[in-house]
């Protein structure tokens, strides 16, 4: 069936619209800040057969962009006994999955009485239970100790939700009562997508977009294809380097050879490190899932359909950290192992099409958790912080500062918001001065901040990233400042021995902790950067401590702490 | 506040738009109107204000009322040439601005700059420490402030902002801050955030400081210049501005009001839309707005035009003051259509502007827009361009859609030409359905208005794709925001944060508060000093359930704060709008909202009417084909000024006018109003045209 250029592209944007009222739908009724602020949460359309990707809310998650198709093929293997007005809840991430907080649900669409495709969701849920509030753990060395770990069951079956299941469910994770109303949201945003899409095909018929569905499958290939097709044949080769595995005070490589022959991509990521003890083991769908992201990111134009990842091959890193099996640790895969994945690739390819890349960036979700009761308000709490960092320069500009984590979009959350709701003090947060690595276009600048508790006892954890090594320059640049993280309890400082990465660190009242987040690695050589940049830059306090920089307040707190 | 009939009276609404300045006069008592639109002056705003004057041919002593609405904040924000502000903050806070939320410009690709609206180097900290609940934690340092004032003046800043953290809860500091730069600083251009917007949320709430600190000077500089002007023209009456809320104030407030004039051109628009549609008999409407780069679309809801707070003007640039929700997609009339390397067929975002232009303006334009497009489908007279007063240059249209879209889709040239049109059309219906989705709205609901001089020529085909019954063609499309300065209220809006959980709260606290807020907008009516009818107050609550960030807003039902109603209010919004109940969660009162109105005698939209029809269908002008679907129809073209009430004409049919084309497509039906509208049918009789053809 031949398809006019008019109904294609109708039906791509009615495919995309079925997405992004699931997206909007399940942001604006969720109670985890992390999805409703954070946009942590993908809504998408995948096929029956082997759960390719149709469609996938543009606002949703990047990392994402891969990680559901593989989340569908696994619920398609292991279920056969769906029916419809079912929905399969699973975290399992040995099983297409990421850590245990992305919380997934899958269902089957059925049109005219016949299974269609099927549609599938993902929201972080702040808590999946496990040995630290929030789930992002630096220490575990077995999955057991990260969470709830949820095979593909039935949540819904035929219309009706299994209210036992629920209660096993929230009877294992922390505050839980939030909770059955991120469940409900998440359900709403798939029945929102049935509606929808029921309403698409009723109006272009099934044969129709049918056809479309392949047609569009087959553009995003051909356009992907034709970037490829630009970059020069050959092989190219990177390292990105994760600091520690939180439990071995040692580097993890990420080692990519990257292989171009005409319009197909190959990525070897079979020298990386070995499987490691600590929760930096990524699970095979993170890891591929890295992979397409970095290409969409150089790459953005092409829609996200199953084409679009056609000419990329990865091939499954057996024997590495890259490629995690039961009972591995994975509380970091998704959050930071598969920023180094992205990194690796963006530096492979800077030589290649330096005018389509930037250094790299941050790259860290920089997590502080900190968990503890609140005597005031007489309530436990979890408070997440993602911070950002600078962005690498670029071929036409800096990188930005305090940019979002390059596998996430969410925003931060507001200093005024964070005080109404936690006993905590935020005594600054600034550009971090001089943190930008140099080049023709500088990194982007990461952050300073820091914490004070006012009341009550709390843990705190990080898992944090490039604290042993900056975000590495391109084309002759230089890298950005590494991640820094203090800890001052009882007047004494300390930093974790994994520099980005520690947990269970008891603050009492006036106890403080200050991190310092990466800049962004500079593009080309510094010496060729324009003189009026560099004016402007030091007429701003760029890379000196002005007014309001690092001395000032950090003296000022040292005299508090001793006086 | 005066009391007199301004019903006889003789008003002028002018908008200042990017292109084009546009006026529209309405004569009371004669009953008559006119219109003028001359070119935008950029070097001087004012002079292409009184040239309009001039054109219309009015005295400016004989005007009663004249309401202007500008873009001229706007464009500084946007283009970041607005004034040199220096900012004084929390010690610790000083880059708030340029870190925003730690976002990036595009959800795919890491490319992309950003500029905060006030420079590093004039960012200033002082040691003062407000909490989460009002209570100081460490004092204002007095001394601290003054000095930076002398810095930020030696630096030459011309406006300073004072931005606290939590000066929402309590702004004492801010207010005392704001007191010591007022005494040593030489002109008004001083604002402390909580000013502007009494809301939590650090960035958002200093950006929106920032933004009207950056256009404060150079907005009261031009109001001040026109007003000077029209004073030795002899206009003798107040000069009222419009704000993005819809309102307008008079100009003596435009000051600290600053912040509430960016977009208030298209506010204009929606309002007029509101008001034309409400004289229709017709509440709920969608209004498509398309000029020649961008489509504006705003939803108005049972005659009032949807208000929104969380606006972003620009990437990481909020402005949290309320305006009329208008969304903006980048698809007008200038919007260029292309094939990708994908071989999928694209309109816009990419625009030839005003200039060049599309290739039918003949200025050398070479890429093929959605005008182009209507052009060589007869939409659109080629002989009568708006863009140039020529002929379109109709072959290079041709040639250039043949080149560009027709042989890479192998189609002919002509199929190529509607594709263009189908795929903006579907871009513009979809734009519409996830905005009214958004807001809870099914667009079934809703007729369409179609205004702007691109607006008319769509709207069917728009409307059909959506399922919407009806659109409703304005009198003026393309001078609808200059009328909408005309239609205005005198309007106020105040924010507070409350931040408590609902069942906490105690009904005498919260009625205090609002009554504050309600004083405070009719101590500004006082001031104003414009004549009104009444006062009328409303008072909203946005809320939540504890652990959520979406606010809902409610408006308050009785006369003062009943838990229960609020509460009640919620669990039916959220059963209606997501299906949902959550009986087990905390709701909680974020904000309290008043809006303080002086309600205006509006002139009587009748005037608009023709007057009874001369006959029931009009004799057309000529005759041209035009290509609907998929075949070319012989159609009748009609003057607009030839409709009269019950005018009626059966589409294929074509209706020119000076400010736009009305396209109505075979099985469409549209009729002549009371008030000049013309009302179509989108499908008034689908069969009758198929059999005819």
């Amino acid at each position: 069936m031949t398809i006019d250029p008019v109904t294609l592209t109708v039906i791509e944007k009615g495919l995309q619209q079925v997405c992004s009222e699931m997206d909007l739908v399940h942001e604006k009724t969720s109670f985890s800040p992390v999805i409703s602020e954070a946009f942590d949460r993908s809504n998408g359309i995948y096929g029956l057969a082997d759960g390719r990707v149709i469609a996938q809310g543009e606002l949703g998650l990047p990392i994402f962009v891969g990680v559901m198709q593989e989340t569908t093929r696994s619920v398609i293997a292991e279920r056969q006994d769906l029916e419809d007005g079912d929905v399969i809840l699973v975290n399992d991430p040995y099983l297409g999955g990421t850590h245990l907080m992305d919380v997934k649900m899958v269902r089957p669409f059925y049109y005219r009485g016949r299974p269609w495709c099927y549609l599938a969701n993902t929201g972080h849920w702040p808590d999946t239970g496990g040995m630290v509030p929030g789930g992002f753990n630096s220490t575990a060395t077995e999955i057991h100790q990260e969470g709830l770990r949820i095979p593909p069951v039935k949540l819904v079956q035929r219309g009706e939700m299994d209210d036992d299941l629920v209660k096993l469910v929230l009877a294992n994770i922390r505050v839980a009562e939030e909770r059955i109303g991120d469940i409900r949201a998440q359900i709403a945003a798939l029945a929102t997508g049935a509606r929808r899409l029921t309403a698409l095909l009723d109006r272009y018929g099934e044969e129709t977009v049918e056809a479309a569905i392949a047609e569009l499958e087959q553009r995003s290939e051909r356009m992907m294809r034709s970037h490829i097709e630009a970059i020069p044949d050959g092989t190219y080769a990177a390292s990105a380097y994760m600091d520690s595995d939180g439990v071995v005070n040692a580097p993890l490589e990420v080692a990519v050879d990257v292989r171009v022959e005409g319009s197909d991509i190959h990525f070897d990521l079979s020298r990386s490190s070995p499987p490691c003890q600590g929760p930096m083991n990524s699970v095979w769908a993170s890891t591929l899932s890295a992979v397409y992201l970095a290409m969409k990111h150089i790459f953005p134009d092409v829609p996200l359909n199953a084409g679009c990842f056609a000419p990329i091959h990865v091939e499954p890193p057996e024997g590495t950290f890259l490629y995690a099996h039961y009972p591995r640790p994975v509380a970091g895969c998704a959050a930071e192992v598969s920023q180094r994945v992205v990194e690796s690739v963006l530096l492979a390819l800077s030589e290649a099409i330096p005018d389509r890349l930037f250094a790299a960036p941050a790259g860290t979700s920089g997590n502080l958790s900190m968990g503890g009761f609140d005597p005031e308000t007489g309530r436990s709490y979890i408070m997440y912080y993602f911070s950002g960092g600078g962005y690498g320069g670029w071929w036409a500009g800096d990188g930005i500062s305090n940019g979002c984590s390059t596998i996430g979009i969410s925003k931060s959350q507001p200093v005024e918001i964070l005080e109404q709701r936690y006993p905590i003090l935020i005594e600054q947060f600034a550009l971090r001065e001089g943190s930008g690595g140099a080049g023709r276009y500088r990194g982007g600048f990461g952050v300073r901040y820091r914490v004070r508790l006012l009341r009550g006892n709390a843990k705190a954890s990080f898992l944090m990233e490039h604290g042993r090594f900056g975000p590495p320059g391109i084309l002759g640049g230089d890298a950005g400042a590494p991640n820094v993280i203090r800890i001052c309890r009882n007047g004494e400082m300390t930093s974790p021995e994994h520099l980005s990465k520690g947990e269970g660190y008891l603050l009492g009242e006036g106890d403080w902790i200050e991190v310092e987040t990466p800049g962004g690695g500079g593009y080309g050589p510094a010496g060729e950067r324009a003189p009026e940049l560099i004016e402007r830059d030091r007429l701003r306090g760029y890379f000196d401590a002005g007014p309001g920089g690092p001395d000032a307040p950090a003296n000022a707190t040292t005299r508090k702490e001793s006086a | 506040m005066r009391q007199e009939d301004n019903v006889s009276q003789i008003s002028v609404g002018v908008d200042v738009g990017g292109t084009f300045t546009d006026f529209i006069l309405l004569d009371g008592e004669s009953g008559t109107w006119r219109t003028a639109k001359v070119p935008t002056t950029v070097g001087d705003l004012s002079d292409g204000f009184l040239q309009g004057l001039r054109e219309l041919d009015v005295a400016p002593s004989a005007i009663d009322w004249l309401v202007h609405g500008t873009t001229a904040g706007t464009n500084a924000v946007l283009e970041r040439k607005g004034a040199v502000c220096g900012l004084i903050t929390t010690a610790g806070f000083r880059d708030v601005l340029e870190l925003g939320r730690r976002t990036r410009p595009h959800n795919y690709g890491l490319s992309g700059s950003f500029e905060p609206l006030i420079p590093r180097n004039l960012r200033l900290e002082v040691p003062e420490r407000i909490d989460a609940h009002g209570r100081i934690v460490q004092p204002l340092d007095e001394a601290a402030v003054r000095a930076a004032v002398e810095r930020l003046r030696e630096m030459g800043a011309e406006s300073v902002v004072v931005h606290f953290l939590h000066a929402y809860a309590n702004p004492a500091h801010e207010q005392r801050c704001a007191e010591i730069v007022r005494e040593i600083w030489p002109n008004g251009h001083v604002v402390a955030g909580h000013e502007i917007i009494r809301e939590m949320r650090e960035f958002e709430r200093g950006s929106t400081a920032a933004i009207h600190a950056a256009i404060r000077p150079i907005v009261t500089s031009y109001i001040d210049r026109v007003a000077e002007r029209l004073k030795d023209s002899g206009y003798a009456r107040q000069l009222l501005v419009m704000q993005a809320n819809g309102g307008m104030m008079d100009a003596s407030v435009v000051g600290e009001n600053a912040a509430h004039t960016v977009m208030s051109g298209p506010a204009a628009g929606v309002l007029a839309a509101a008001e034309i549609a409400r004289a229709a008999g017709v509440g709920n409407v969608i209004t498509g707005d398309m000029g020649g780069t961008s489509y504006d679309v705003a939803v108005v809801v049972d005659g009032e035009p949807v208000i929104t707070a969380e606006k972003d003007l620009a990437y990481a640039v909020p402005l949290r003051i309320p305006m009329i929700d208008i969304h903006t997609i980048g698809a007008g009339g200038g919007s260029i259509a292309r094939v990708d390397s994908a071989g999928m067929l694209r309109v816009g975002p990419d625009s030839a502007g005003s200039y060049p232009g599309p290739i039918g303006y003949g200025r050398g334009g070479k890429e093929p827009t959605i005008t182009d497009a209507n052009l060589l489908l007869g939409r659109i007279n080629p002989d009568a361009v708006t863009g140039s007063g020529g002929h379109a240059p109709l072959q290079e249209i041709e040639a250039a859609i043949d080149a560009k879209i027709g042989r890479p889709l192998s189609m002919d040239t002509v199929k190529a030409a509607k594709a263009v049109i189908d795929v903006a059309v579907n871009e513009l219906a979809a734009a519409i359905r996830l905005i009214s989705i958004e807001k809870g709205h099914d667009p079934r609901d809703f007729a369409l208005m179609p205004y702007g001089g691109a607006g008319p020529l769509h709207a069917v085909e728009i409307a059909r794709e959506l399922g919407l019954p009806r659109v409703l063609v304005p009198r003026f499309p393309g001078l609808t925001s200059a009328l909408g300065c005309i239609l205005a209220d005198v309007r106020h809006d105040f924010v507070q944060t409350v931040n408590t959980p609902v069942r906490e709260l105690e009904s005498a606290d919260v009625d205090r508060w609002l009554a504050d807020q309600a004083k405070a907008g009719k101590t500004l009516l006082e001031r104003e000093g414009v004549t009104v009818e009444t006062v009328e107050v409303r008072h909203e609550f946005d809320l939540l359930y504890q652990g959520q960030s979406h606010v809902i807003r409610l408006p308050q039902r009785g006369a003062s704060f009943d838990p229960e109603t609020v509460l009640a209010d919620m669990t039916a919004h959220y059963q209606e709008r997501f299906g949902i109940t959550l009986p087990e969660m905390v709701p909680v009162l974020v904000n309290i909202r008043t809006t303080v109105i002086g309600v205006r005698k509006r002139p009587d939209l009748a005037l608009f009417g023709g007057g009874e029809a001369k006959a029931e269908v009009p004799d057309a002008s000529g005759q041209r084909p035009v290509y609907f679907g998929e075949r070319w129809y012989d159609t009748k073209v009609y003057r607009r000024e030839d409709m009269g009430d019950g005018s009626w004409i059966a589409g294929p049919a074509i209706v020119e006018q000076l400010d736009t084309t009305i396209v109505i497509d075979p099985g469409a039906a549209g009729r002549t109003d009371a008030f000049g509208n013309m009302i179509i049918d989108v499908n008034a009789n689908a069969a009758s045209a198929e059999a005819s053809a």
